[in-house]
């Protein structure tokens, strides 16, 4: 059966307290998951006083900081510090989101920060996404033609092109496939919500020529019909997008092309 | 996926796998048309049982008797079995791991299903029937 909790392995502690500096007036708690694979210890949730007023607005700012200041061996993923390349995607108060874009004041007492959900994890915030990448390698996310290349480009008319509008956007942070249940039980065969609105991207560009075989390809029990609509994907996507709804989409085509 | 580090193929060769089943449409659309389809049949059934409050067994017999009620009745059984039937497989696909244990779970709610359904349809014929 499916193991809903945490093995014994996994199970928590309380970890170091690193108290704020003395005369610090906006002090918050950042309570945040630590492992390491250089020793044999389970995680621990170390507690970071803040003093708001010497640090940026960002959860990012804070963990930069933590990092710069307090603790070196405090490890993230983090790149572009503005929304767009998906890097220092987490668990931040009980939601996956981007600590770049996640206002700290937007969390009401301690700012909880775990690493994205039942991914392994390599370190402390940092998941291991290799089978999140692979799945978006297979959907082959490139154009496909079997017409003869033509002399310029391949042409699209201004309505087609608008409908990849709310696909083309999505950074691949990974937020989404993370916070579903379906993808949790059985991520090594659903493809989980965002390389399936990668999939959806490929198959509704009118330039494309190879939706069937992309449709045959997905045209499975698992690496397409275990979305249940939950909805989560949609939810938590600091960009906004809607994979369920792109999911829907395909199925639509998947019946269209029986009916 | 804790196996994985004792998997040596790539990690595009575990996702590609054994390639598509080529099938799960035909149970989407079935799960669908079923849903669809118990919407009326099920407020025929709710309205028959509350006309039928307080009769005696020779009266639902006769109700039964009539052919559009019986056929309903039946619709009714083959639309909720075979949802039932997919809705549980969906389930055991989700949650049961191992490939011994979710195929005896898929097994298991096949027979089950058509075991509940024929017992479904055989009540109904008999009763109509007044055999």
């Amino acid at each position: 059966m499916v193991q809903f909790r945490l093995p014994k392995n996994s199970t928590m502690s309380e970890g170091k307290t690193f108290k704020a500096e003395p005369g610090a007036k906006n002090v918050k708690r950042f309570r945040i998951y630590r492992w390491s694979p250089d020793d044999t210890s389970n995680p621990r949730i170390d507690t970071y006083e803040i003093d708001l007023d010497k640090c940026g607005p960002m959860v990012l700012d804070a963990l930069i900081k933590i990092k710069n200041e307090v603790d070196q061996t405090l490890t993230f993923r983090r790149s572009c510090r503005e929304g767009i390349c998906g890097s220092c995607a987490m668990n931040i108060d009980g939601a996956n989101t981007l600590a770049c874009t996640k206002g700290i004041d937007e969390v009401k007492g301690d700012v909880k920060i775990y690493p994205l959900p039942h991914m392994p994890v390599i370190k402390d915030l940092v998941p291991d996404l290799t089978n999140f990448y692979a799945q978006h390698a297979f959907i082959e996310p490139w154009l496909q033609t079997k017409s003869p290349t033509p002399e310029k480009e391949w042409r699209q008319s201004h309505e087609d092109r608008e409908k990849l509008d709310g696909l083309y956007e999505c950074i691949l942070c990974a937020c989404c496939s993370t916070s579903c249940p379906s993808y949790w039980w059985n991520g090594d065969r659903y493809l989980g919500p965002a390389a399936l609105l990668q999939a959806y991207r490929w198959l509704i560009d009118s330039r494309d020529e190879a939706t069937g075989e992309r449709l045959d390809d997905l045209e499975d029990p698992f690496r397409l019909y275990r979305c249940h609509t939950i909805m989560n994907c949609a939810k938590t996507c600091p960009k906004g997008l809607n994979p369920a709804k792109a999911i829907a989409e395909i199925k639509k085509m998947m019946v269209e092309r029986q009916a | 996926m804790s196996a994985a580090k004792k998997d040596m193929r790539t990690p595009l060769g575990r996702v590609l796998a054994h390639g598509s089943a080529k099938s799960g449409t035909g149970d989407h659309i079935r799960q669908r048309i079923t849903a669809v389809a118990m919407v009326p049949l099920a407020l025929f059934f709710t309205g028959f049982l509350v006309a039928l409050t307080g009769a005696d067994y020779e009266t639902a017999r006769s109700w039964l008797g009539n052919p559009l009620v019986s056929i309903a009745a039946l619709l009714l059984v083959v639309a909720a079995i075979m949802h039932m039937r997919i809705g549980m497989q969906i389930v055991i696909e989700d949650y049961v791991t191992g490939a011994l244990l979710r195929s005896i779970a898929l097994i298991a709610n096949f027979f089950f299903a058509y075991a509940v359904g024929l017992a479904c349809l055989y009540a109904v014929v008999k009763i109509g029937f007044g055999v």
